[in-house]
C-alpha cells in the first residue's frame, strides 16, 4: 500500500503527516499558525537566540578529542558539546522554543512525556522561566528507574504523573500526554521532547534543534576550514541528530550517521532500532519506521538508555535513511557502556549512556570515518543522570 | 454525500437503511461498542449477539490496537486484556463472519490506522466487507489526513464513519460532513472516552449547530453510562453510541448484563411522553 503524499507540506517523503483524533486538529492548526507567525518576527527570534546565549550557555564548544583520535588511530574527532547547555543536554533547546511559543499562544499550562528525565527536566526548567503551569508524564518503570530525575522537576515546581499502563515507559507516558492534551487542549500545549508526533512538531522541534548544527558548521569552518566528512549522532526519538544534521542535508560531501540503540541485540529482538529493524507504521499521530508486529500492534522497545528505549523515530530520519541522505547503524547495550567508560577514562567527558552508543560507534569505525576528514560527535548530553543506573548494571549498586 | 456505500451481494440492512427506519419510528439509533475479544473472543461473540438482541441498530466492532490514545482506562484495559488473549483483526474478522451466521444488524469496525495499515488498506477493507461489515471507523485518520487512505475505504464499498468535536471549527464541519458516510460521530467532549456522570449543558446547542451543515445522521457518543443520559441524548440526536459504561457492565456481570444494560438504555430512549 502506498500512502499519498498530497499533504506534502506536514510530511518528509510519504513519512510523518497527521494521524490524530479529530479533537485535536483545530490544536495542530493553531500551532501552525502560531509557529509560522513566530518564524517571521524578528522579534521571536531575537528572544529565541539571546535565551539560548545567556540562560542555555550557547554556543557549545566544539571540543577536539586527541586522545579518542589515538585510541582509534585516525584523524581529527570533534565533539559538539551540548553536554555543557544548562539541564546537561541538547532537550533545552527546544524547550525554550516551545515554551516560548506557548507564551504567544496564551497557553498557561504545558505537559511533557519524558523517559528518562531529561526532556521532563528541561520541560520543568523552561516553565519556571516563564512561570507556566508544568505536568510531566512519566512511565512508572522510568519514575522508579530515575527517582532523583523526578525529585529535580518537582524541585522545579512540575508535577510529575505516573503512567502505569502498558510497558510503563516513554512510549506510554506519550500516550497519555496525547490523552491529556486532547482533554484540556484549549489551554494547553504539548511540548513533544523530539522530532516525533504529529505535523508540526518534526519540523519545528527540528528548527531549534538545528541551532546544533548551524554553530557546528561555522565552528569547523574556523577550526578546520572545510566541512567534515562525517556527523555522528545517536537516535532514539532523532532530535540531537535531526538538530545537527539539518544544516548539513544539502552537502552531499557530508556523510550523516545516526546510530541507534541494539539493545541485547537485534536478533534477541530486545532493542530500540526502529530505523535497522523496523517496519513503516503510525504511532503517536506520524507514519515512520516502527517496531510492531505482524499484527501492526507496536512491539515494546529495549535499551538501557531510557532515552532511547522508544519504538518509533522521527518522521524525517525515516525520509533520510529511505533516500539514502543518512545511513543509520545499531550499537547494543554492552557496547554502549564501554563508549560510557573509554570517553570518560580518554577525555575526562560521562557521556549520557544515549550519547555513550555513538561513542561506541566511533570507536569502532573511527578510523574509517576518518579517513576522508574531520568527525563531528554530537555529544548530546552528559552522564552523571546515568552513573547510578551503570553503577547498577556493573553490580555496584552497594555504592548508592 | 448522504448516499450508503452499496450493500455487500448478500441483502443486509445497510447502516442508512436502519437510521431512515429509525427515523420514521420516531426514535434514535442504539449504538453499542464492542472490544473484540474482551473479556475473551467467545464472551465477545456472545455479546455481540446479546446486544443485536437487545436493540441496538448499529454495532461498533473494536480491534484492539497496543496504544490506544483516545481512549479512556475502561477501554484501554478492555484492549490489552484482549490483545494479551491473541485478539487480532482476522480474529475480529472470524467473529464477525460468525455474528453473521444469524444477525444482520450492520457493524462498523472501530480501531486506529496501524493494524489496517500492517494488513493492507484495500485488502482490509475488502476482507471486512466480506466478513459482513457495512463501515470503518479509524480513530486517528481524521478528514484530510491521508486522501489516498480515505478513498480505499470508500472504494472497497464500506461507510467511512467520520467524527467531529467540540474543538472541530465551524469551516471544517461541513468538509467532515461530505467526507462521511453512513453516520457522523459527534464526540461530545474533548477528552478520551470514558463513562462520566453528567452530560454537557452546551450539548443541545452543539448538536443543533453541527445539522445546519450536514445531512447525514448524527450519533452523539463520548461519557453516557446511564438510561437517563441515552433518553437526553436520544432526544437531541439520531443515535447513541455507548462504550465504556457497557464494557463495565461486563466487567461487573458478564454477558447477561451487558445485554441487561442494553435493554435499559433501549427502553429508556424509546419512551415518549
Amino acid at each position: 500500500m502506498t500512502i499519498s503524499q498530497a499533504d506534502t507540506s506536514t510530511r518528509f517523503g510519504p513519512f510523518g503527516g497527521r494521524y490524530v483524533p479529530e479533537t485535536l486538529i483545530a490544536a495542530l492548526d493553531e500551532l501552525d499558525e502560531a509557529y509560522a507567525a513566530a518564524q517571521a518576527d524578528p522579534e521571536f527570534s531575537d528572544e529565541f537566540e539571546a535565551l539560548l546565549r545567556d540562560y542555555v550557555g550557547r554556543p557549545s564548544p566544539l571540543t577536539r578529542a586527541r586522545r579518542l583520535e589515538a585510541e582509534v588511530g585516525g584523524g581529527p574527532i570533534y565533539l559538539k558539546r551540548e553536554d555543557l547547555n544548562h539541564t546537561g543536554a541538547h532537550k533545552i533547546n527546544n524547550t525554550i522554543g516551545q515554551a516560548l511559543l506557548a507564551r504567544r499562544m496564551g497557553k498557561k499550562r504545558i505537559i511533557a512525556e519524558t523517559g528518562a528525565g531529561q526532556h521532563g527536566v528541561a520541560t520543568a526548567t523552561a516553565c519556571a522561566l516563564f512561570d507556566l503551569e508544568c505536568v510531566v508524564y512519566m512511565g512508572a518503570e522510568d519514575v522508579e528507574r530515575q527517582a532523583l530525575n523526578v525529585f529535580r522537576m518537582e524541585l522545579l515546581g512540575a508535577e510529575v504523573r505516573s503512567v502505569d499502563s502498558g510497558t510503563r515507559t516513554l512510549k506510554d507516558a506519550t500516550n497519555e500526554a496525547i490523552r491529556d492534551w486532547v482533554t484540556r487542549v484549549e489551554d494547553t500545549h504539548y511540548i513533544i521532547g523530539s522530532v516525533v508526533g504529529p505535523a508540526p512538531f518534526p519540523r519545528m522541534v527540528r528548527d531549534f534543534q538545528a541551532v546544533i548544527g548551524r554553530e557546528t558548521r561555522e565552528q569547523i569552518l574556523e577550526l578546520e576550514g572545510r566541512l567534515p566528512a562525517s556527523v555522528v549522532a545517536c537516535v532514539g526519538g532523532g532530535s540531537n541528530a535531526m538538530g545537527i544534521f539539518h544544516p548539513f542535508v544539502d552537502d552531499p560531501d557530508v556523510r550523516l550517521v545516526g546510530v541507534e540503540a541494539a539493545g541485547e541485540g537485534i536478533a534477541s529482538g530486545h532493542h530500540s532500532a526502529s530505523l535497522s529493524a523496523g517496519r513503516p507504521g503510525v504511532l503517536h499521530g506520524a507514519l515512520s519506521y516502527l517496531l510492531q508486529d505482524e499484527d501492526g500492534q507496536v512491539a515494546p522497545a529495549h535499551s538501557i538508555s531510557a532515552g532511547l528505549d522508544y519504538p518509533g523515530v522521527g518522521p524525517e530520519h525515516s525520509f533520510l535513511k529511505d533516500s539514502g541522505r543518512a545511513h543509520y547503524v545499531a550499537v547494543d547495550d554492552e557496547r554502549a557502556l564501554v563508549g560510557f567508560h573509554r570517553l570518560a577514562e580518554l577525555e575526562g567527558i560521562i557521556p549520557a549512556l544515549e550519547t555513550a552508543h555513538a561513542v561506541a560507534y566511533l570507536l569502532e569505525q573511527g578510523r574509517r570515518e576518518t579517513r576522508e576528514g574531520p568527525v563531528v560527535l554530537c555529544l548530546s548530553g552528559r552522564g552523571d543522570k546515568d552513573v547510578a543506573h551503570v553503577a547498577r548494571a556493573e553490580g555496584r549498586g552497594s555504592l548508592l | 454525500m448522504t448516499e450508503s456505500a452499496s450493500p455487500p451481494s448478500t441483502h443486509l440492512p445497510t447502516i442508512a437503511d436502519v437510521f431512515r427506519r429509525r427515523h420514521e419510528a420516531g426514535r434514535a439509533a442504539l449504538i453499542p461498542y464492542i472490544c473484540a475479544g474482551f473479556p475473551d473472543a467467545e464472551t465477545s461473540l456472545a455479546l455481540l449477539r446479546q446486544a443485536a438482541d437487545a436493540g441496538a441498530d448499529v454495532i461498533e466492532l473494536g480491534i484492539p490496537f497496543s496504544d490506544p490514545l483516545a481512549d479512556g482506562p475502561t477501554i484501554q484495559r478492555a484492549s490489552f486484556q484482549a490483545l494479551e488473549r491473541g485478539m487480532t483483526a482476522e480474529g475480529a474478522l472470524a467473529l464477525l463472519r460468525q455474528f453473521r451466521e444469524d444477525h444482520d444488524t450492520p457493524v462498523v469496525l472501530f480501531t486506529y490506522l496501524n493494524p489496517i495499515h500492517r494488513y493492507g488498506m484495500d485488502r482490509f477493507v475488502e476482507a471486512a466487507r466480506d466478513a459482513g461489515a457495512q463501515g470503518l471507523l479509524i480513530t486517528d485518520l481524521p478528514v484530510g489526513a491521508d486522501p489516498e487512505l480515505e478513498a480505499a475505504v470508500r472504494r472497497g464499498g464500506l461507510d467511512l464513519i467520520r467524527l467531529l468535536a467540540p474543538t472541530t471549527t465551524p469551516a471544517r464541519i461541513p468538509r467532515v460532513g461530505e467526507s462521511g458516510s453512513g453516520f457522523l460521530y459527534y464526540i461530545s467532549r474533548t477528552g478520551v472516552t470514558g463513562a462520566r456522570t453528567e452530560l454537557r449543558t452546551e450539548l443541545a446547542r452543539e448538536v443543533e449547530a453541527i445539522r445546519e451543515h450536514v445531512s447525514l445522521p448524527l450519533a452523539v457518543g463520548f461519557g453516557i453510562s446511564t438510561p437517563e443520559q441515552a433518553a437526553l441524548v436520544a432526544k437531541l440526536a439520531d443515535g447513541v453510541v455507548v462504550g465504556s459504561a457497557l464494557v463495565e457492565a461486563v466487567e461487573t456481570g458478564g454477558v447477561e448484563a451487558g445485554g441487561a444494560f442494553l435493554r435499559s438504555l433501549r427502553q429508556a430512549m424509546d419512551q415518549r411522553e
